[in-house]
């Protein structure tokens, strides 16, 4: 009975956090919906085919957003490609051959740094090396190597843990019938961790391609370029275009509806990604 | 527990007088001392084991016995921060020694493991993997060592409708079958085993314990227990491992019966341990 003291006071307690947890979580939903509504209403009735396919133009309504799709498209080829073969690469070498010395412990330190590394400076980084120094200025491949960069720290992390969640066993049951490495990595353990690293690089990838200010640092221009036709053309892409269609929204008021329209436009294509990223996720996770 | 106070001296018994004359050596194992970084797990373990023979390893937990099991095949070079001194000679050759491929070496001494551990794969690709990796690529030669090694493990006839569903799907006893038939897919000329019936009920047991005397016929066996009874019904020779050593090596009748070694007698009779 003595401990029954207050009792009252305390179960409203308990309720009075339950609110107020509930609502620290209910913050994120409610300003993401805010924010797809604004966007939604402000650029909805402008998406048609015409925009989509259109070039761009200095007339509000004439204008179209096909450059920018295929600039972003490009750019999403090159940062796969890139950030599967090197980051997984990488994943493998640090997982399952460098021993565990001190060098191989400062180099993943390293790599979890460089995730937190601003965006902006790979920007820098890739206008001093990519558009400067190997000469391929404001291309596909230029932009592409520079966001590859910025997400190739996350790749890895996500592809080592991918690979460290292997159970030990049955890669000890490969190297008990004299299997190699090499063999045990490409027939047992790439492909159980696949999975988990394709769900980390998709995620990346759709990261990368929202980034704007590495862009924006490389030079990447809003201007009426041709659509660009391979790697090393000219390009714009979707969230670069938002932003300068945002900067001009003071002189041209549709602006801010095409910026709104281009929005709902990326937004789909990352929705899209992270949806493949979670149906490969649990497709797979029901095998094992 | 008063084990520590026990002194060092090791009693091995040699086994060699007591082998009939025909049976050849198959490792030699000549003063084998192995650490994990500071601490030792095996020390001056001399024993030769037999071609043909089943060679039971008893001892209690942590007295190194799955240790030395994993020199045998060298997957102890698997584990970070082990060093070994001394040598292994298999078919008279020291495979301790840097120049020996540990692969190589693997596919004529295959194992068992302690958990059945089949592949994410279908119940074929399991024993395939084997000759695969060993360059075989012929669809028939595979169909033919895959029914034979499955035949062998006594797997074939409930597995034979479905070797294409996941093995994952079977029972653990089937599971441990069918790691028996993958190793044996190999044509290895020793299968080492580690506690292979420990994750088994009775009735797999049963079974896993006749297939390994079927086994005997044609592979030469070193098996890990921690069942004295299963080492006293299968075995031929067995190595009692206490704290690293080998406290006594010898035909498994006379250790089962009359022991040398008064710390073997209070093992066997289940004194500790």
């Amino acid at each position: 009975m003595k401990f029954a003291s207050n009792m009252t006071f305390r179960l409203k307690l308990n309720q009075l956090a339950k609110g107020a947890f509930l609502s620290a979580t209910l913050f994120g939903v409610v300003v993401l919906i805010i924010l797809m509504a604004q966007v939604t209403i402000d650029g909805i009735q402008w998406i048609d085919m015409q925009f989509i396919t259109s070039h761009l133009s200095n007339t509000a309504s004439k204008a179209g957003i096909m450059g920018p799709i295929l600039g972003t498209l490009l750019l999403m080829v090159v940062v796969i490609v890139v950030t599967l073969s090197i980051g997984v690469g990488a994943a493998i070498y640090l997982e399952l051959y460098a021993k565990n010395s001190r060098l191989n412990g400062f180099i993943q330190t390293n790599i979890r740094n460089l995730a937190g590394v601003p965006s902006i400076v790979y920007g820098i980084l890739g206008l001093t090396i990519f558009a400067r120094l190997m000469d391929l200025g404001n291309t596909v491949l230029a932009g592409g190597f520079t966001l590859s960069l910025l997400v190739l720290p996350i790749v890895i992390v996500a592809s080592q843990e991918a690979l460290r969640s292997v159970p030990n066993d049955i890669s000890e049951a490969s190297y008990g019938l004299g299997a190699t490495t090499w063999q045990t990595i490409q027939r047992i353990i790439l492909p159980t961790a696949l999975p988990g690293i394709l769900t980390g690089a998709i995620l990346a990838v759709s990261r990368s391609i929202g980034e704007t200010a590495p862009l924006v640092v490389l030079g990447i221009p809003a201007l009426l370029i041709p659509f660009p036709n391979g790697f090393n053309d000219q390009f714009t892409a979707l969230p670069l275009q938002i932003y300068y269609w945002t900067l001009d929204s003071v002189l041209v008021d549709e602006y801010a509806n095409l910026a709104a329209a281009t929005i709902i436009i990326l937004m789909t294509i990352l929705i899209t990604l992270n949806l493949t990223a979670i149906i490969i996720r649990n497709k797979f996770q029901k095998h094992v | 527990m008063a084990l520590t106070a026990i002194s060092n001296e090791n009693k091995v018994t040699s086994i060699e007088s007591k082998q009939p004359e025909q049976a050849s050596t198959l490792f030699d194992v000549r003063d084998l001392n192995l650490w994990y970084n500071q601490t030792q797990a095996l020390k001056q373990i001399n024993l030769t084991i037999q071609q043909n023979n089943i060679t039971a390893i008893i001892g209690p937990s942590g007295c190194g016995k799955s240790t030395f099991l994993k020199t045998l095949n060298r997957m102890i070079d698997l584990t970070p921060s082990v060093t070994t001194t001394g040598d292994i000679y298999y078919k008279h050759d020291n495979m301790l020694a840097d120049s020996y491929n540990p692969e190589q070496l693997r596919t004529r001494v295959g194992m068992v493991f302690q958990k059945p551990n089949p592949f994410p794969k279908s119940i074929y690709e399991n024993v395939a993997y084997g000759p695969k990796i060993h360059g075989i690529k012929d669809k028939k030669i595979l169909n033919q060592i895959v029914e034979k090694s499955l035949r062998d493990a006594y797997l074939w006839d409930e597995v034979k409708d479905r070797l294409k569903d996941s093995a994952l799907g079977l029972s653990g006893g089937q599971q441990q079958r069918l790691c028996i038939a993958r190793t044996l897919a190999i044509e290895p000329d020793v299968i080492l085993m580690d506690e292979p019936t420990s994750a088994l009920d009775p009735v797999s047991t049963a079974k896993i314990e006749e297939l390994i005397q079927q086994l005997k016929e044609d592979y030469s066996i070193v098996i890990v227990t921690h069942n004295m009874q299963q080492a006293g019904r299968i075995s031929d020779q067995t190595a009692f491992f206490l704290n690293g050593e080998v406290v006594e090596f010898n035909d498994t009748h006379t250790m089962f019966h009359e022991p040398s070694d008064s710390r073997t007698h209070d093992y066997i009779n289940g004194h500790f341990g």
